[in-house]
């Protein structure tokens, strides 16, 4: 029973699923389904809240090592949690929009959340850096291939490349290296990214298939041996 | 004398700046006169109506759309004298004509996207000029229904019934237990050694399922890695570390891992803590699994799953503390980021297809094994499309501009 009802479920949203895409009487219950995952999900949101307020409370219990940071991850979760839904500082009544302007889950979100959000993300210039540079060393052809092709494109894209080659004539001016860059990116890359693309869309198809005909089970914890 | 030849003088400076100004008065009440003409003239245009609208149900619907179509007004030329068109439409059995959309001079259908099936409409058609409008045509009454089956999208079916039957087709023989060759994957061949440095080091293991929810075959892809993967760290006995960014991917997560520590006899050793849930945030959670690895120091790192902008800087993170890493995903953006950072990368189908690699079943290696003819047909479909649209753009002939239009129906998807 435990093993037969998901892989029923499965097979028959799956089916319906696919049913729904080819046949526009069936086209809603696709849709239902969608919703019923999103109604799911709202009631799972409760568990993940839980388990947050578990895991690090238990931390501060227990002293475990660089329980500071749970204090601070408990008090944001809860002030952000209070300031959403009781509105505090809103300047319309319960009722009003929960990111009103002067409300502190506005002011929250605007002075703190974005800005760390931000900082993470900016991150990501410094990652890009370093990862290039171990990438593009010349080690063997294939990573010379990928120097030379990020040298055009990193040229391309800035205001140097045109400074460097467009002395070229215009009846040469695919050797300008913006020009170069550009058939670099609808070239080789856009042909490399659509072979990926189009190896992804079977890989789909039998994934969903070996899920649907109940093939495949690990991902409800069965046949892992 | 003096005096009155300067007074004279005087005299004819003024009559003449009187003339002048008179002239000016009258030329602009001249230019007034004209400029009320032309308005004049301009007001009395009226448009002509365009003719011959027709109305059709939109096929293949539930009823929900219907195409308006007519000729275009005589006056819809490049003189700019009309501007535009706006479509009407009421109850057949009522004369209550709404407005539903304006188009541009020169265009010539409109497709009404709030019908509701089963009722009759007529349609309306008038030309518009700076606020005037012509007569209004009118369409024979039309009723849009639902059909059955949405023909536009036969090459779809076509094209996924023959991947689908090739799939099924060798799982079927491969249950027979025909072999099958199925080549390396070398990121899949990797885990167990990364596993084992993560024993030796005595350090935890570190598993991120990607920021998607389960409603993403990504995620779940990497969730039943999670399965293969939590079995061999049952067996060795070492640490596993799941932080998520889905409540039900936790849930998920918890029960696979508990599920493979029963399956390795130990589940005793099972914890709900293996798996804990931190924001549905993306960059929330970027710090917070930054943070793990930075005071944790796992050995080993697995990203398998749908990822974002988080991907370089998670696997960077996990390079910078020394972390053996393995990567799987289906964004193509950002899989040069994971080839960069990481030690080994399942690229695309590689993601999905490890499971069935793993699990060494004939009847999930049979699937891969469909994938390739799918594969093979994309092949053949490619070198058909190139080779037609070349030779029909080079020197015509009537076959291969059929072959190269052909081509381009075949791919492409109208609904």
């Amino acid at each position: 029973m435990k093993k037969q009802v998901p892989l029923t479920i499965t097979f028959i949203v799956g089916v319906v699923l696919i049913l729904s895409v080819f046949f526009p009487p069936v086209e809603t219950w696709g849709e239902d389904f969608s919703l019923f995952f999103d109604i799911i999900a709202v009631f799972a949101f409760f568990l993940g809240g839980g388990n947050l307020i578990r895991v690090h409370t238990e931390r501060i219990a227990k002293k475990k090592k660089d329980w500071g940071f749970s204090i601070i991850t408990i008090l944001g979760f809860l002030i952000m949690l209070a300031a959403g839904l009781f509105k505090l500082w809103n300047p319309g009544d319960i009722s009003a929009d929960v990111a009103a302007t002067g409300s502190l889950f506005q002011l929250l979100y605007d002075w703190m959340f974005n800005p760390l959000g931000a900082t993470m993300y900016s991150l990501l210039a410094f990652y890009v850096a370093s990862a290039s540079y171990r990438a593009f060393r010349a080690k063997n052809r294939d990573a010379t291939i990928l120097l030379i092709a990020a040298f055009i494109i990193l040229l391309g894209r800035t205001p140097l490349g045109m400074y460097a080659t467009g002395w070229i004539p215009e009846s040469f001016s695919v050797l300008q290296i913006p020009n170069l860059a550009i058939w670099v990116m609808t070239s080789p890359n856009l042909a490399g990214q659509r072979a990926i693309m189009i190896g992804i869309a079977l890989g789909v198809v039998a994934m969903s298939l070996r899920l649907i005909l109940g093939v495949e089970r690990t991902y409800l914890g069965m046949d892992i041996d | 004398m003096d005096c009155t030849g300067k007074s004279q003088k005087y005299t004819y400076i003024a009559i003449l700046t009187l003339f002048l100004s008179l002239l000016l008065i009258i030329s602009s009440a001249n230019a007034v006169n004209s400029e009320v003409l032309v308005e004049d003239t301009t007001s009395a245009f009226i448009p002509n109506a365009p003719t011959y609208v027709t109305a059709t149900d939109y096929k293949y619907d539930r009823g929900e759309s219907a195409i308006v179509k007519w000729q275009l007004s005589s006056d819809d030329n490049s003189t700019g004298k009309i501007t535009g068109y706006e479509i009407f439409r009421s109850e057949a059995d009522a004369d209550n004509f709404v407005s539903i959309g304006v188009v541009l001079p020169g265009e010539n259908s409109f497709r009404d996207k709030s019908t509701e099936n089963g009722v009759s409409y007529i349609y309306g058609v008038v030309t518009l000029y700076n606020g005037r409008t012509s007569q209004m045509v009118l369409s024979e009454p039309i009723t849009p229904g639902t059909e059955i089956v949405n023909w536009n999208l036969l090459n779809l079916f076509i094209i996924g019934l023959l991947i689908a039957g090739s799939v099924i087709f060798f799982i079927t023989h491969a249950k027979r237990g025909k072999k099958l060759f199925i080549r390396k994957i070398a990121g899949l061949e990797a885990i167990d050694e990364a596993i084992g440095r993560a024993t030796e080091m005595g350090r935890p293991i570190l598993f991120i399922p990607g920021i998607n929810d389960m409603d993403d075959v990504q995620t779940i892809a990497g969730i039943t890695l999670l399965g293969r993967v939590a079995k061999v760290v049952a067996d060795y006995d070492i640490k596993i570390n799941m932080p998520v960014a889905r409540s039900i991917v936790m849930t998920v997560g918890r029960e696979t891992i508990k599920e493979a520590y029963v399956s390795a006899g130990r589940p005793d050793a099972y914890s709900d803590d293996m798996v804990h849930y931190i924001t549905d945030e993306q960059f929330g959670y970027v710090a917070a699994v930054d943070g793990i690895m930075v005071r944790e120091k796992p050995a080993t790192c697995f990203y398998l799953g749908a990822f974002f902008a988080e991907s370089l800087i998670l696997a960077e993170t996990g390079n910078s503390v020394g972390a053996i890493q393995i990567a799987g995903t289906a964004m193509p953006a950002q899989l040069p980021f994971f080839v960069a950072a990481c030690d080994y990368t399942l690229i695309g189908e590689e993601l999905f297809a490890a499971s069935a690699y793993l699990s060494n079943e004939p009847k999930q290696l049979g699937s891969l094994k469909g994938q390739d003819v799918g594969k093979f047909m994309a092949m053949m479909a490619i070198a058909l499309g190139v080779f037609g649209a070349t030779i029909a753009e080079a020197w015509g002939g009537s076959f291969f501009i059929w072959l190269d239009e052909f081509m381009h129906r075949l791919f492409t998807i109208t609904n």
